[in-house]
């Protein structure tokens, strides 16, 4: 099904993809694909790379072996100039938001206008205030990031990713920590966004709930390999016992509840040394 | 023994990649000089963070040194009758020497530490990964400013450190122990140089502000982003200023005032 030419449908193609750091392998040997319009979820447990990916996809790490296609372009081998003209096309929601600390809400959106356009303040600030509105947080322009919630900073830093009108966005775990609120607005924001301006997103979270909810497509990482990939419908349905259970949440599994350790009674028994 | 070798190798091998690391850094840094040149806007808020937040702490020091100055010249000048030129001691020591040296160790002390922390904390908290994903370099954006404000500010600061200290040692010489102030100034004037004395005093400041700002920044953007790395980075960089502060005094005494 994976072919190695990537098709017009899809906006991002990883091919063959691993990556290690240090001795840990992080990916070994995936393939994804991401189609362009839709919403496209990774999903797996936490520690499993999945902001390393996103990473990979903007160019801010180089992979050991495979490659990654962004809109046609061979992600790691354009230069430059060439893979920031790429980047401003593309828009990344960082789990902490990123806002730049010593400026305003207002500044931390009109940031990317500043440094890319030769716009007028009064148009730059037509944008802002749009993109604001959009994110519900318009009168907060004048807010520092530190005056902010979470779930806020979240939404500024959203509005931040698309004041350049990207073509992608990629969330980076945009449930976390947030208030079942916050969650709401979050998972609205992200669908309409998607659909009201023709984005491609991808999502990566762990959040099996909110996160199937608006996923068009979702694939299921482990220990560097895709254990599971369908629609919500499917993965819900898969037969597979690790994403069974790692959907439902329970404690043991294919995933054990215990670390890796020596024989429970052995330990207890043995005198001696403290560890 | 042999574990004895090979920690030897691993940490030379450590300190050459990170004078590496550091030196495609500086590179990086210095290759953005003409684009902040075009934005002096960036350059100023840095000049005044580093630079002028500097002045209360760089003025108070430069005047306790001058009066110190004024205090022990004269005490050992007029065992030889020769308080009169106590205003040339306090002025080459300060200007040659001691402007320098010692606004440098505060300026690393300051605004070094500082940046460290700041850039540290930039990269802990992903706002420099974030700006490279916004399609914006952030050494270009964050770090060359900086360093640029602090290359500028330095031999300012020095400069003041060393007026301040000039004026402190005459309110202490002519106001509190009597040497006559025409004395002070004129054989100060006469004998202070202005090309061996003055400039190689702003020639060395701005070495110190050169190595400082960049251990400083370098520190700062090499940090392992936790809250511990951030803290080790910061002790770092005022240890290591101070060293290179030290050592580079003495290679450039040496070299300036050697043929005397």
């Amino acid at each position: 099904m994976l072919n190695s030419v990537p098709s017009q449908d899809n906006l991002v193609s990883v091919r063959n993809l691993s990556f290690s750091r240090g001795n840990k392998k992080i990916f070994d040997d995936i393939s994804l694909d991401f189609q362009r319009g839709k919403i496209t979820a990774i999903m797996g447990p936490s520690g499993t790379g999945k902001t390393t990916l996103l990473k990979l996809i903007g160019g801010q790490l180089f992979p050991d072996q495979g490659v990654i296609h962004v809109d046609g372009q061979n992600v790691h081998k354009l230069r430059r100039t060439d893979l920031y003209n790429l980047r401003k096309r593309l828009g990344m929601l960082f789990q902490s938001g990123a806002l730049l600390t010593d400026m305003t809400v207002y500044d931390n959106v009109a940031f990317p206008l500043r440094e890319h356009t030769h716009l007028p303040e009064s148009m730059i600030r037509t944008l802002v205030l749009m993109k604001l509105q959009a994110v519900g947080l318009r009168g907060a322009r004048n807010l520092m990031p530190n005056e902010l919630s979470g779930g806020m900073a979240r939404r500024v830093a959203l509005a931040r990713a698309i004041a350049l009108d990207p073509m992608m966005i990629l969330y980076d775990e945009p449930f976390t920590g947030q208030d079942p609120i916050s969650m709401g607005v979050l998972v609205h924001l992200i669908k309409s966004l998607n659909n009201i301006l023709g984005l491609t997103s991808i999502i990566v979270s762990h959040d099996v709930h909110d996160t199937s909810a608006i996923a068009d497509y979702i694939y299921v990482l482990s220990e560097g390999r895709i254990v599971g990939q369908g629609t919500p419908e499917e993965i819900q349905r898969s037969d597979s016992e690790w994403v069974q259970q790692f959907m439902t949440g329970a404690a043991d599994g294919p995933v054990h509840f215990h670390y890796p350790a020596k024989d429970y009674v052995d330990d207890l028994m043995s005198t001696g040394n403290r560890y | 023994m042999s574990q004895f070798i090979q920690d030897l190798g691993k940490s030379t091998r450590t300190s050459f990649t990170k004078l590496g690391r550091s030196t495609y850094f500086l590179l990086q840094t210095v290759s953005g000089i003409l684009s902040v040149l075009l934005r002096p806007r960036l350059l100023l808020n840095q000049m005044y963070s580093v630079g002028v937040l500097s002045f209360l702490i760089i003025t108070i020091s430069g005047l306790f040194v001058g009066m110190v100055l004024g205090l022990q010249g004269y005490y050992t000048l007029s065992d030889f009758g020769a308080e009169e030129t106590l205003g040339v001691m306090v002025a080459a020591s300060l200007v040659r020497e001691l402007g320098p040296v010692v606004s440098a160790l505060l300026f690393a002390g300051r605004a070094g530490s500082a940046l460290t922390a700041e850039i540290g904390l930039m990269k802990a908290t992903e706002q420099l990964s974030g700006m490279e994903m916004m399609a914006v370099d952030p050494v270009k954006r964050i770090i060359t400013p900086r360093f640029l404000a602090g290359l500028i500010s330095m031999p300012l600061l020095a400069g003041l450190f060393s007026a301040v200290g000039i004026i402190g040692g005459q309110v202490i010489g002519s106001g509190l122990l009597g040497v006559d102030e025409g004395a002070y100034w004129s054989q100060m004037q006469a004998s202070i140089d202005f090309q061996d004395d003055i400039i190689n005093g702003v020639i060395k400041s701005v070495v110190f502000g050169f190595v400082t700002s960049w251990i400083a920044l370098f520190e700062g953007y090499d940090a392992i982003p936790t809250s511990e790395g951030v803290s080790r980075a910061t002790t770092r960089t005022v240890v290591n200023s101070a060293f290179s502060i030290l050592g580079l005094d003495f290679i450039l005494t040496a070299l300036m005032f050697g043929d005397h």
